[in-house]
């Protein structure tokens, strides 16, 4: 956004060998909410490479922070506390600017503050469960948590979720809307979860596991996970593109 | 070995999962006190807005039949000129007193979502022609592991969907009445339909 030219061009096509296929049968739920049609290939027209952008106003004080902004005065969650940095990226590398990044995770016991929840392990009442934050000029964003529990979840009759955070993500057009999960890095049940084997490539999986990052700790305060996004970039202005004809 | 590209490769999709509002709308399952009011929720207009009126409302359906409960709807549109509120147009000035994005979830018991929002103007397609106005709509929850992107045209606009370029893409035409949302009084009624005969026309973009 800074310095540059509006940001006028289509999407990179998605690679749909790099994400997960719609019909996933080890993941039950995909087999009736799969689409078996071909998609329609639309390379991006306005309505794909403009997109919503969020001021800073929208933001709370403690929106970042969800060891306390659901707890009750001078109290906080329960867990193991973590900075969860990283920068949000496009496939070319730079940073993104002003992108909205929104996160929701179960407490330190595997527990979700919600309705449908029915897992045994306890409520905590100082943990919501959600926050966000926009990048700043470079891209970068941060924001302090527990450490998230594994939790089992019905589909086969002893599957669990490893520890993860879920993540949903703007850029600056609406074809790089984005929801993925984090793991943490060594986690075991990273590699049995039919969650994770959605994803088909090793490499892209572990494109979603967050290093511990002894760099970025705070001392005496909590340890750091670096994890980096990468939206879709935008094809070169250089030379325009050619119109492919109907 | 021929020099690296250097592109980075983009952050792989994971399903939004079950609890999704948790995330993007906590006040909806009682959250509350974190943020003010769920981001994107209620009416897309205000007494300024320019644009004519129209409440869009519909259902998410499964393979099986059965509407989703737990999806979780995003929608973007132009406002009543054809602009977007965007740095991305270049066009000229969208109206100010309208976003064009808004989010929903499907309701609890029912797992119907509804938009209240003004009929968008037409927006040109890549090489100048106007394409028909419409909505684009983005969809995920639990059992979707990437969101699924696709447009609502509007019923009372049989001329200018004649000539969008998008519909003319589809291939097969019966399939195209899945993407015109039907149009009665101030309501347009736009069902998607995961699976099956009626599955809706879902785009790569
Ligand atoms: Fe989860």
């Amino acid at each position: 956004m800074k310095n540059t030219l509006p940001e006028t061009t289509p999407f990179f096509a998605r690679d749909r060998e790099w994400h997960p296929p719609a019909y996933t049968p080890g993941y039950k739920t995909s087999i009736l909410r799969s689409p078996q049609r071909a998609l329609i290939s639309l390379e991006g027209t306005k309505s794909e490479i403009t997109g919503p952008v969020f001021g800073h106003n929208i933001l709370g004080e403690f929106d970042n922070d969800l060891i306390v902004n659901y707890a009750k005065p001078g109290e906080m969650a329960i867990g193991e506390r973590i900075l969860v940095h990283g920068r949000v990226l496009d496939e070319r590398g730079r940073g993104v600017e002003g992108a909205l990044v929104e996160f929701w995770q179960a407490n330190a016991g595997g527990r979700y503050r919600h309705k449908k929840e029915s897992y045994l392990a306890a409520i905590d009442p100082n943990f919501g469960g959600c926050g966000r934050t926009i990048t700043d000029a470079d891209g970068n964003y941060a924001f302090k948590t527990i450490r998230p529990g594994a939790y089992p979840w019905p589909n086969g009759v002893n599957d669990w979720r490893p520890a993860h955070i879920h993540f949903s993500v703007f850029g600056h057009g609406f074809a790089q809307r984005l929801i993925t999960q984090m793991y943490f890095e060594g986690d075991p049940m990273i590699w049995i979860c039919p969650i994770v084997k959605t994803i088909p490539d090793k490499q892209a999986i572990e494109q979603l596991i967050a290093a511990l990052d002894m760099n970025a700790t705070i001392p005496h305060d909590m340890r750091a996970y670096k994890f980096d996004i990468v939206l879709r970039g935008r094809r070169s202005t250089l030379f325009e593109n050619r119109l492919e004809g109907n | 070995m021929a020099q690296s590209l250097n592109y980075l490769k983009e952050s792989p999709s994971q399903t939004a999962g079950p609890y999704v509002h948790i995330g993007c709308t906590p006040n909806f399952v009682g959250i509350e006190g974190v943020y003010a009011q769920d981001l994107g929720s209620g009416p897309m207009v205000n007494a300024d807005t320019r644009g004519e009126r129209i409440t869009i409302r519909g259902f998410v359906y499964d393979g099986g039949g059965t509407a989703l409960k737990d999806a979780l709807i995003e929608i973007w549109q132009a406002d009543a000129d054809g602009f977007y509120n965007s740095p991305s147009e270049t066009r000229g000035k969208a109206d100010p007193n309208f976003l064009g994005w808004a989010r929903c979830p499907g309701d609890m018991a029912t797992g119907e979502f509804l938009f209240e929002t003004i009929k968008p103007g037409r927006v040109p397609f890549r090489d100048g022609r106007l394409m028909a106005p419409h909505v684009t709509f983005w969809i995920v929850a639990r059992g979707i592991n990437l969101g699924l992107h696709t447009r609502m045209y509007f019923s009372d606009e049989e001329a200018a969907n004649a000539e969008d370029p998008v519909l003319a893409r589809i291939e097969h035409k019966v399939r195209v009445p899945t993407l015109i949302g039907k149009r009665d009084g101030d309501t347009v009624t736009f069902d998607i339909h995961l699976q099956g005969d009626k599955e809706t026309v879902f785009f790569d973009i």
